[in-house]
């Protein structure tokens, strides 16, 4: 089966997340979708199986061309897609999330389901007990039940999205083998993946996607520099700044494991010096937001020891993290930082350090007047949060941050902003630093992270690969690390 | 209408509130009409027995206080529980082991020099048993996460065994155990009260201190705010400082403190014994008052007359019309619905007109 992509668009408002994206697959061919966070990479994949719906462009599978309203429409062309979460049913057997999909009606097919799941899971290698409940697999083996189930309703081109995180290395070693298998069978596989590894060992061809756009395509074997060069635009040398006086430490950790997330986070060890700025990079969901919960009390580590300023925080809360001077400034603003339906007066009242029996009013009243004029947030004193815009969200969580912490954690400080708020906020924590505060931020974009920290880490499935001066260091050396190639 | 966005009443919410009502009575009254009609029972009678059999005299107006204060008493102590996004449906048997409690008390000061002292200490009493109650559904909900609604449930069957028991076994009378419930008490452990309406001021005064201590816990404490943010967002609030399990259970306590008292005035001021029917289903409507009051406490006292009257107004529909009395709840069932279809379609409109608005901006 022969697939054609040309000149896809995906616009989201003004923000373009395909901007005509050509891509062409054989059959038998396991084809790579390389890029960095936010280059279009699912998204494009997205819109080829159906989940999402293209702005622009055309879509021919066989010379034919097809318009996907719904997965349902991309699977009966014979198009599947295995999602980064699999999209399965916890509480069903894997034989029932087998045959969901592929049954109508009354008659009771189990038997034939059984026969017909059981030669396909040994045919790849997969060892799937019918009977056991999903909610009891790891990750890879609800993937392979998912690549099964796809293949039972006669997918001919898989479609996977970053399936090697979070998966083990025999899980990896397995899948492999499975997807070489079907190409052999002439069926096609796109693999979207940050990891070069993974494409160099799997893939015949690539294609690297930047801001949306496609910045080559190349045939096995690859040349990693090339490839780099796609996928990570060249960014300026950094302005040199201020050398931050390396002070004492203010937060440690040693052999730190924890769960979360999908990788978890595993064998941390580092340490946070005052006034330091550390940028943490990598793809999403590689382990920032982890280290920063951790970090920050709001989860409590599997293992490993976490220090403040010398103090061993092991089982403390975080509430014993805020009063040690460590605040946390989490990514989703109305979800875990504000509270909708509370107006931004009853969010300084509830912040109030000094706390009695009944509220003052009229203090949290001029505190939110103040902010609200210091941090120029468009909204008055009565808002209720929700009703802001994002960038004034995150105004408005800055503004609560402490006269003098001793540690800032800040999840994707500057996610959703325009570039000025988002220059707003940095040269407002700029401020922090200034007073000897150390921050810790994570953030999707490379070159925010190359700009403003004084120390890079580079988060990969889970571990810190890379912890590096960002005078040390190169925009193409972090994508490296980035994309596991160290 | 959800319970997170509960804001300061204000004189347009009020007028808003009141303009809702009107719609959602109106909705109720055909509803009820249409019943009555299917029964063959003429509407207009229907109604006019209920006004005046609650509001007819003096002596049927104390009838409907005396209703009135425990539902006033129970929905003050639920706005605590809503605010923090539980329901506590458990309330019932919260009011159920108040009375307990009291006639454990009282039954101690049987032969007192000081029945007063007695009678005091029997709503502390009352207020611990019922609060104690409350904490356990609490603690199966914050240690066990049993939704507070089945762990409610099951307490509630639980008290009303529990009084069953100490009705038939411990606590029954000489000789006879019976259905209509322990040995009367003597008069000197009554509450006092008005002989000519045996109605007592303390009970209505208890209603009305209870109405003016929410309102200002919730409006001008730090508790209420807390309440109110943790049911918005328990997530955030841990940034902020908080556990949001401690203030469940505070929540929980004050709900069950305020049933307690209710179920202590049923038996000190009403019926002057422990009966197996002792919380009257006073809880379980209470929540429909707090509900249709919109979680605003100072709608409340209105909404639970309201009910108070329709609870004893029908008592006369038997005897006038041969209708069965359970038309209140029928009337009162059907206003809780109207008023939550009145308020999602509310809603509705609110998001479409808000979608439309982005749209609008958006070109």
């Amino acid at each position: 089966m022969r697939v054609e992509l040309e000149n896809i668009h995906k616009h989201y408002g003004s923000v373009r997340a395909n901007d005509g994206v050509d891509l062409s697959v054989q059959g038998g061919e396991i084809h790579g979708i390389l890029g960095e966070n936010g280059a279009g990479k699912s998204t494009l994949m997205k819109v080829l199986s159906g989940y999402i719906r293209k702005t622009a462009g055309t879509i021919t599978v066989d010379g034919r061309q097809v318009e996907f309203r719904s997965p349902g429409k991309a699977s009966e062309c014979g198009i599947g897609m295995l999602y980064q979460d699999p999209l399965d049913f916890l509480n069903l057997s894997v034989l029932d999330n087998f045959m969901l999909g592929q049954v109508s009606g009354l008659k009771n097919e189990r038997e034939y389901y059984r026969r017909k799941l059981l030669p396909l899971s040994t045919h790849f290698n997969f060892n799937l007990d019918p009977n056991s409940p999903v909610s009891r697999l790891t990750i890879g083996e609800r993937q392979q039940l998912e690549i099964l189930r796809l293949l039972s309703i006669g997918i001919k081109v898989l479609i996977l999205d970053e399936p090697t995180t979070g998966i083990s290395e025999i899980q990896k070693q397995t899948l492999f083998a499975a997807l070489k298998q079907l190409a052999r069978e002439g069926k096609s596989v796109l693999l979207i993946s940050h990891k070069l590894e993974d494409t160099q060992v799997l893939c015949n061809r690539v294609t690297v996607l930047r801001r949306g756009k496609v910045t080559g395509h190349m045939e096995a074997p690859f040349d990693t520099r090339q490839l780099l060069d796609q996928m990570f635009d060249q960014l300026p040398t950094p302005p040199s700044r201020l050398k931050a006086s390396p002070g004492d430490t203010i937060l440690s950790m040693s052999d730190v494991v924890s769960t979360g997330g999908r990788t978890g986070l595993q064998k941390c060890n580092i340490l946070v010096r005052k006034g330091e700025v550390v940028g943490l990079a990598g793809l999403e969901g590689s382990g920032q937001g982890v280290f920063l919960r951790v970090a920050s009390g709001m989860s409590r580590p599997k293992s490993g020891i976490v220090e403040v300023d010398g103090r061993s925080m092991i089982g403390k809360s975080h509430r014993e993290f805020k009063d040690a001077g460590v605040t946390f400034v989490p990514t989703s603003r109305l979800e875990e930082g504000l509270v909708p339906g509370l107006d931004i007066t009853e969010h300084f009242a509830l912040n109030a350090r000094k706390t009695r029996f009944f509220v003052r009013w009229s203090n949290a009243l001029s505190a939110a007047k103040e902010k609200i004029e210091m941090f120029r947030i468009s909204g008055r004193p009565r808002s209720p949060v929700q009703s802001l815009s994002g960038g004034n969200q995150q105004r408005l969580l800055l503004s609560f941050l402490p006269e003098a912490p001793r540690l800032l954690l800040l999840e994707n400080p500057t996610r959703g902003l325009d570039v000025e708020s988002a220059h707003w906020v940095w040269r407002h924590l700029q401020t922090y630093t200034a007073r000897n505060t150390s921050i810790v931020f994570s953030s999707a974009e490379l070159d925010e992270i190359v700009m403003v920290a004084d120390r890079i880490l580079v988060f990969f499935d889970g571990k810190i690969v890379k912890d590096v001066r960002a005078e040390d260091t190169d925009s193409r050396e972090l994508g490296r690390a980035i994309a596991g190639e160290i | 209408m959800t319970m997170a966005q509960i804001t300061s009443p204000g004189p347009a919410q009020l007028l808003k509130f009141v303009r809702e009502f009107g719609l959602t009575l109106t909705v109720v009254v055909l509803f009820t009409t249409l019943v009555l009609l299917i029964a063959g029972a003429p509407p207009l009678d229907a109604y006019f027995y209920i006004l005046k059999g609650s509001l007819g005299s003096w002596v049927k107006i104390s009838h409907v206080l005396k209703t009135w204060v425990p539902l006033t008493l129970c929905g003050a102590g639920l706005l605590y529980t809503f605010r923090i996004g539980l329901w506590n449906i458990g309330i019932e048997g919260q009011v159920m082991m108040g009375a307990v409690f009291a006639t454990l008390t009282l039954r101690l000061g049987l032969n007192s020099q000081w029945p007063m002292w007695f009678l005091g200490l029997s709503f502390a009493a009352a207020a611990l048993g019922g609060g104690l109650w409350a904490l356990i559904a609490g603690f199966l909900k914050t240690k066990g996460g049993v939704n507070e609604i089945f762990a409610g449930l099951g307490m509630n069957f639980v008290a009303q065994g529990l009084i069953l028991w100490l009705i038939f076994g411990p606590w029954k009378r000489p000789g006879v155990a019976s259905m209509s419930g322990t040995e009367i008490f003597p008069q000197s452990l009554w509450l006092p009260y008005i002989s000519s309406l045996r109605l007592s001021p303390a009970a209505i005064a208890l209603a009305v201190t209870a109405v003016l201590i929410t309102a200002v816990m919730l409006r001008y404490s730090r508790i209420g705010l807390c309440l109110k943010a943790i049911g918005g967002n328990s997530q955030a609030c841990v940034l902020y400082g908080l556990t949001p399990t401690h203030f469940m259970l505070l929540a929980m306590m004050f709900a069950g403190g305020f049933a307690g008292i209710a179920g202590c005035l049923q038996v000190s001021g009403v019926y002057h014994r422990l009966l197996p029917a002792i919380s009257s289903n006073y809880g379980y409507l209470a929540l429909l008052v707090v509900m249709l009051s919109n979680y605003n406490v100072w709608v409340v006292p209105f909404v639970a007359f309201f009910f108070a009257c329709l609870n004893v107004g029908s008592i006369q529909l038997p005897m006038m019309l041969q209708l069965d009395s359970s038309l209140a709840g029928v009337i009162q069932g059907a206003l809780v619905l109207a008023t939550l279809a009145v308020s999602a379609w509310r809603g509705r409109r609110a998001k479409i007109f808000e979608a439309q608005t982005q749209e609008a901006v958006a070109k």
